[in-house]
């Protein structure tokens, strides 16, 4: 069946038809992966041929001299001289050579493939040039890869071979003379060839970038410490973006808000003041409006200071705390001992801590008094919150005061440093936090 | 009373100035916006008294607090009346460090009570100090060695409001005790606080500013 099937088409199907099947069956071997990873491979081939050249040359230059040293005594001194320098210059020009063709390498994929093969670390480069780099695993895959596209090369040529089958069966009818079975034969190894040319050529290509983004990539790890670099410098921005929102908040309710209910506040007392000698409500009227008013003053003023206190960006941690120590709804001592300032944003924490700390002793374990002690040695900064108060505090995810409590751990951790609370039933409290001064 | 005001936002400027010319009865010779021009007016008018506010153009962090310090060096006999949002030991400290009368630090939210407002401006114009709770207990907060541990609730009461000016009658009223009740806790307090009893109300509480400032 399947013989008269074809044997219809081909009686049937006029010429021109015949020869678009023909193109159709051409132009897919010819298609754009094929096309793509053909181009790919040409230019592996050409950057193998320099590899192989500059790789080999000195591969074959520096395993002579060290043959030769070994081969002790060996030629005149100025001869053994030659060797040695040549040993020793060997690895140098070697390591330029392979960081000269990681970038060509990294170039023909981005030209060639349009991929971007992601650099390491830059810890290879930091360590002292030139024993350092070659400590480095990132080195050693790069030349495992270069040594790997030597291969990669001569594989490419096969495919070009391959590619070029039909040409060659041509060529080798029209000038060979061969017999019949001969050139039948050539066909249909052309024949094969030219239609396994696509597929070679792309898991080729394939195999070469793979192998391309393992060993000239990031390794794991290497990809690791970009990602913790890139998110810590991103928390970093963010911190301080929020430490910058929330001072703007608060120098604009300042300049806003608490100007405008000063000025009611003083008017209101003003009037109070003025007009004692009007009808009762009237005067009972502005009286509460007044004792309102600076409610509100306060209660505004108590918020803003909530939010970010202006004098912690001003005159640092230490003069931020006195206020809040004072204010505090308990007697606090306060022992304070920062030779220098630390950076903002851990300052911030602290302070968040420390008032953080108070709200609950006085609130939650019902302290009766509390000291807060914070120093500073360059490196860490310790601030330490002690209360007499029933103790019982711990993180929790509920309400209350562990809700509190958590988001201090986390503030703490946002900065890298940690929190510890100690605080056994029946107290004493001591909530102690440790932050590095640098953020 | 001649008064130089400086404040940035021009709603205080303006109540201010009223409450002082209308309910204090104060001549306010000059009123203006920053720091630079305060020094200017007070070089130009010779007030007997500045009211500042600490934070002002350009930096909106501390140039209140630095004008009142140039003025007291500059021109001594110019009381200073310093308001602030916020009161801040270490401001206080700056502030108290060259001067010990003829000084005050208040809330902002003290204009609002209009009297007592013009009590402390025309203490500070006298001679006397007007500090804010606030600030003494912030000033008291920071007593590292403490012997004002020493003194009893009652004492240490006393002797916040003796740092915030008020005299003994004063703290008669505020504490609705005896004058000579009053009269025992101050002798008490110098006694405790080794500081050797003299002759007037506005002597010993500078000698009780300079112990918290020290």
């Amino acid at each position: 069946m399947t013989s008269g099937i074809s044997l219809y088409v081909d009686v049937m199907t006029p010429p021109y038809l015949t020869f678009r099947r023909v193109a159709t069956v051409v132009s897919s071997l010819w298609s754009a992966p094929a096309r793509r990873a053909t181009r790919i491979l040409l230019a592996a081939l050409l950057v193998a041929a320099v590899t192989t050249t500059l790789l080999g040359g000195l591969g074959i230059i520096w395993g002579a001299a060290v043959y030769s040293l070994l081969n002790w005594p060996v030629g005149s001194r100025g001869h053994i001289v030659l060797y040695v320098a040549v040993v020793i210059a060997g690895p140098v020009l070697a390591l330029w050579a392979v960081q000269g063709l990681t970038a060509l390498q990294r170039s023909r994929f981005r030209a060639v493939a349009g991929v971007d093969i992601p650099g390491g670390s830059r810890a290879a480069d930091r360590k002292p040039w030139p024993v350092g780099p070659w400590l480095a695993a990132a080195t050693w895959r790069q030349l495992a890869f270069h040594l790997l596209s030597i291969g990669t090369g001569a594989a490419a040529g096969l495919v070009v071979v391959c590619w070029l089958a039909p040409v060659a069966a041509i060529g080798y009818l029209v000038a060979g003379h061969p017999s019949a079975a001969a050139g039948a034969a050539a066909c249909a190894a052309a024949a094969v060839l030219i239609f396994a040319a696509p597929w070679l050529a792309q898991q080729l290509a394939r195999a070469d970038e793979t192998s391309a983004r393992a060993l000239l990539g990031p390794s794991r790890s290497e990809e690791l410490a970009l990602r913790l670099e890139s998110l810590t410098r991103s928390r970093a921005a963010i911190i301080a973006a929020t430490d910058a929102e929330r001072h703007r908040i608060e120098r604009d309710l300042h300049d806003g808000a608490q100007q405008r209910l000063v000025s009611l506040a003083m008017n209101l007392g003003m009037a109070r003041e003025r007009f004692t000698d009007v009808p009762e409500p009237v005067r009972r009227t502005i009286a509460d409006a007044h004792d309102e008013a600076i409610l509100a003053l306060s209660e505004v003023r108590e918020f803003i200071r909530g939010l970010h206190p202006a004098v912690l960006n001003h005159r640092g941690l230490d003069a931020a705390l006195s206020g809040l120590a004072a204010r505090a709804p308990l007697p606090v001592r306060l022992q304070v001992d920062m030779p220098q300032p630390a950076a903002p944003s851990v300052e911030a924490v602290a302070y968040f801590i420390v008032s953080e700390a108070l709200t609950n002793a006085s609130k939650h374990a019902q302290a009766t008094q509390a000291e807060v002690t914070v120093r500073c040695d360059g490196h860490r900064l310790q601030v330490m919150v002690t209360d007499n108060g029933s103790g019982g505090a711990a993180p929790a995810e509920g309400g209350g005061g562990g809700t509190g409590l958590r988001g201090l751990m986390q503030r703490a951790a946002s900065v890298d440093g940690t929190l510890t609370i100690d605080s056994p039933p029946g107290g004493p409290t001591v909530i102690a936090a440790e932050l590095p001064c640098e953020s | 009373m001649r008064i130089v005001i400086a404040e940035d936002s021009v709603l205080l400027r303006d109540g201010l100035t009223r409450l002082l010319a209308d309910g204090g009865g104060c001549d306010v010779v000059a009123a203006v916006s920053d720091a630079e021009q305060l020094l200017r007016a007070v070089a130009e008018y010779q007030p007997d008294l500045a009211v500042i506010d600490v934070r002002m153009p350009p930096g909106y962090t501390d140039e209140g607090i630095k004008a009142a310090l140039v003025i007291r060096r500059q021109y001594p006999d110019v009381a200073l009346l310093v308001l602030s949002q916020y009161v801040e030991e270490s401001y206080a400290t700056d502030l108290l460090s060259t001067a010990t009368s003829s000084v005050g630090y208040l809330l902002k939210d003290r204009v609002a009570h209009v009297s007592d407002f013009l009590d402390a401006v025309r203490r500070v114009a006298a001679g006397g100090t007007a500090l804010d709770p606030e600030v003494v207990a912030q000033l008291l907060v920071r007593r590292r060695d403490d012997p004002l541990s020493r003194l009893t609730p009652r004492e240490q009461h006393v002797l916040r409001l003796m740092a915030e000016g008020r005299s003994n009658s004063g703290i008669v009223t505020a504490l609705k005790v005896s004058p000579s009740a009053v009269e025992k806790y101050v002798t008490n307090i110098f006694a405790k606080l080794d500081l050797p009893p003299t002759g007037t109300d506005h002597r010993r509480v500078l000698a009780v500013l300079r112990y918290l400032g020290a």
